[in-house]
């Protein structure tokens, strides 16, 4: 048995335009210690994706498919059943530290609420273990800073008592959700060896939520890449990098501003991402990828194992040798090194 | 006057130790009590020449905003000097920074939020040459207005709509051509691409470079994101707390950066390439950034500096050549 494993998850809001289906048929598992990557642009249902397998989705969206922990399917559970498990097994970071600390409660009432609740443990004890659990995430002065309001912390500090705060009960699986975005790079830095030092002490499996594909590339050994609520390719970090085998994946990579190489242009995806409420019939990726074929808007290309490496599932009409051909066809036009 | 001034070699814009303080009260509630300085942006020199791409960068707090916004009298000037095409802006009257504001226009950071929700994209485009302009006739007007969108890579049936119907990338191709629709000399970009998603990042920076090749455009370019100012680049500042840490050549920069906060920076950005990524040593800083009101003494560095010294505290290392194309302001280089 798996610790987490993700069947079939979907995502569906009702809006006043109709039904939207945010996400389409997500599929993991993940062990102790592993670090799923999950890869997209705004939109792409990545977020929604970890809200429903926290049964915190909006009132009017509705999550289907199987999400198990240990074998318990949390998106059928009963809430009562879920506030024993989120939170303390399955922990979540959110994106940003701002807005999802309560700005009314001293950082120690938050965090000690946390360990009464789940642990049932007296406030003396909690206060001493949210200590350490500060402590641990590098926060100088905890025994001061733990008595301190939200707005008391610069964003980095905020961002380490959420970290410290989803630690409390040492979840097995932590759910980040761009816990970097709202950083800068220095602080960035800081936080990212902090959840690899975490991860590494505690084993705790981690799904990194994230649009920086230089943050998925430092932390995590399989990346999920979506695009208009579906899965384009997935696979370990080492094939999806180096040898891309998705339009929009090896698009994604081209246009990446890097710091090596030379002054020549980034290769640009045309277009803006899809109206999730008009997607095509077939592939979301359709309208902007540059190698579709005529029937990759009306057949939606099933998920399956690549021919060059069966580990790697990729959605896609057109063959590797194909994309690659494609890919360099386009180099050349807009004038991008290779 | 373009040709003029690029003849004669002098700078289109020319800052020499330019301050931007504000007066904060802090935390006591009293009237009486004496305001303190937020030093946002403390002695910060540079030239801009025709034709270049100055990039500057720093985390949030550095004060590159505003330095921007006061290279256009957005927000006062506490002291030093702005020259335009050699012409002291600092003082200068309203009549006098309009006149400017022809050949120095801006492009904003939030692309929804700088647009006027209740213009449409023709007005708001058209909006300078109504300022500028009020000798075109109407066709003229339209003309040049379509003429703008076009270029941008917006279309024509779209000239009627309002912001909120546009994504992100777009609003920002709006922004883009309504900076350019009076032909400016320069372009002061504030971080133009850091609220759009990598695909739609690209497309812009390269819009942005061919506008500038075609039309002679100098930009300051501004960001947070070291490896955009690479792409659009000829010369990067690196800003600290309100001072210019490191102005160097890009290729000097990147290759051989010399202040520890420009090494610092470097290593900590993500680079999409597990095995490099995984293989670097960082440089890590520790700490936060120092408030701007307390400043440290000396080097405004050196709480957070791997390779601090005791003189370190004492002075306030200027910046200076340590390299060919490279200033850095560092007692240790």
């Amino acid at each position: 048995m798996h610790l987490l494993e993700v069947k079939q998850l979907g995502v569906q809001f009702q809006t006043p335009d109709g039904v939207v289906s945010a996400v389409n048929g997500i599929n993991f598992t993940l062990d102790r210690g592993e670090t799923l990557g999950i890869v997209g642009e705004s939109g792409s249902g990545k977020s929604q994706s970890m809200l429903a397998m926290m049964g915190l989705l909006a009132i009017n969206g509705n999550a289907t498919g199987q999400v198990l922990y240990q074998g318990q399917d949390l998106v059928s559970m009963p809430t009562a059943d879920l506030n024993r498990i989120r939170g303390n097994r399955v922990a979540m970071i959110f994106q940003d530290p701002m807005t999802s600390l309560n700005p009314y409660l001293t950082v120690e009432r938050q965090m000690t609420e946390v360990l009464e609740f789940h642990k049932g443990m007296s406030r003396k004890d909690a206060r001493a273990k949210a200590i350490q659990a500060l402590d641990a995430v590098k926060m100088p002065e905890a025994a001061r800073r733990i008595m301190m309001y939200p707005h008391e912390f610069s964003g980095g500090m905020r961002q380490r008592v959420m970290i410290a705060m989803s630690l409390l009960c040492e979840p097995d699986v932590l759910i980040a959700d761009e816990p970097t975005t709202a950083l800068d790079v220095t602080v960035q830095a800081q936080i990212l060896i902090l959840m690899r030092e975490l991860q590494r002490d505690f084993g705790t499996a981690i799904v990194m939520i994230t649009h920086d594909l230089g943050v998925v590339a430092g932390l995590c050994d399989e990346v999920m890449v979506l695009y208009g609520g579906q899965v384009m390719e997935q696979g370990s970090a080492e094939a999806i990098f180096y040898k891309p085998s998705h339009p929009y994946t090896a698009g994604l990579l081209a246009a990446v501003p890097r710091l090596e190489g030379g002054d020549a242009p980034m290769l640009a995806i045309p277009g803006a991402p899809p109206n999730m409420a008009k997607l095509p019939a077939g592939c979301p990726f359709t309208e902007r990828c540059a190698m579709a074929l005529p029937q990759c808007g009306t057949v939606r290309p099933a998920l399956t194992p690549a021919a060059h490496d069966e580990h790697v599932l990729r959605a896609c009409h057109l063959n590797i040798e194909a994309v690659t051909q494609n890919l360099q066809r386009l180099k050349a036009e807009q004038g991008v090194a290779a | 006057m373009s040709a003029a001034i690029a003849e004669s070699g002098l700078a289109l814009l020319s800052v020499r130790d330019l301050r931007v303080h504000f007066a904060i009260r802090g935390e006591s509630p009293w009237p009486w009590t004496p305001t303190r300085a937020l030093k946002a942006v403390d002695g910060v020199s540079f030239d801009l020449h025709a034709g270049e791409t100055l990039g500057i960068v720093g985390e949030s707090g550095c004060g590159k905003s505003t330095l921007a916004r006061a290279l256009l009298n957005l927000v006062p000037i506490t002291d030093g000097s702005v020259k335009w095409h050699g012409d002291e802006m600092r003082g200068a009257s309203p009549q006098a920074w309009q006149a400017k504001r022809k050949a120095v226009q801006m492009i904003f950071q939030d692309p929804l939020a700088s647009l006027d929700p209740r213009m449409t994209v023709a007005q708001i485009i058209g909006e300078p040459l109504r300022t500028h302009r009020p000798d075109l006739s109407a066709a003229q007007y339209n003309e040049q207005v379509l003429a703008m969108m076009l270029r941008v890579g917006l279309t024509a049936q779209q000239i009627n709509r309002y912001p909120h119907e546009f994504s992100g990338g777009q609003c920002q191709r709006i922004g883009i051509a309504r900076a350019l629709i009076l032909k400016p000399q320069v372009v002061i970009c504030d971080e133009p691409v850091s609220a759009l998603d990598v695909s739609i990042q690209a497309q812009i920076i390269n819009l942005l470079k061919e506008l500038q090749a075609e039309m002679g455009l100098a930009l300051v370019f501004i960001a947070h994101d070291l490896a955009v100012v690479k792409h659009i680049s000829q010369r990067v500042m690196v800003m600290y707390l309100g001072r210019a840490m490191e102005v160097a050549h890009k290729h000097a920069l990147y290759d051989t950066p010399h202040h520890p906060y420009t090494q610092a920076l470097l290593s900590a950005i993500p680079v999409p390439d597990p095995r490099i990524e995984r293989g670097k040593t960082l440089q890590l800083l520790q700490g936060d950034l120092p408030s701007p009101i307390n400043q440290p003494s000396g080097c405004v560095f050196r709480t957070r500096c791997p390779k601090a010294v005791a003189l370190c505290a004492q002075q306030i290392p200027a910046l200076r050549p340590v390299a060919p194309q490279t200033q850095s302001a560092c007692i240790l280089d």
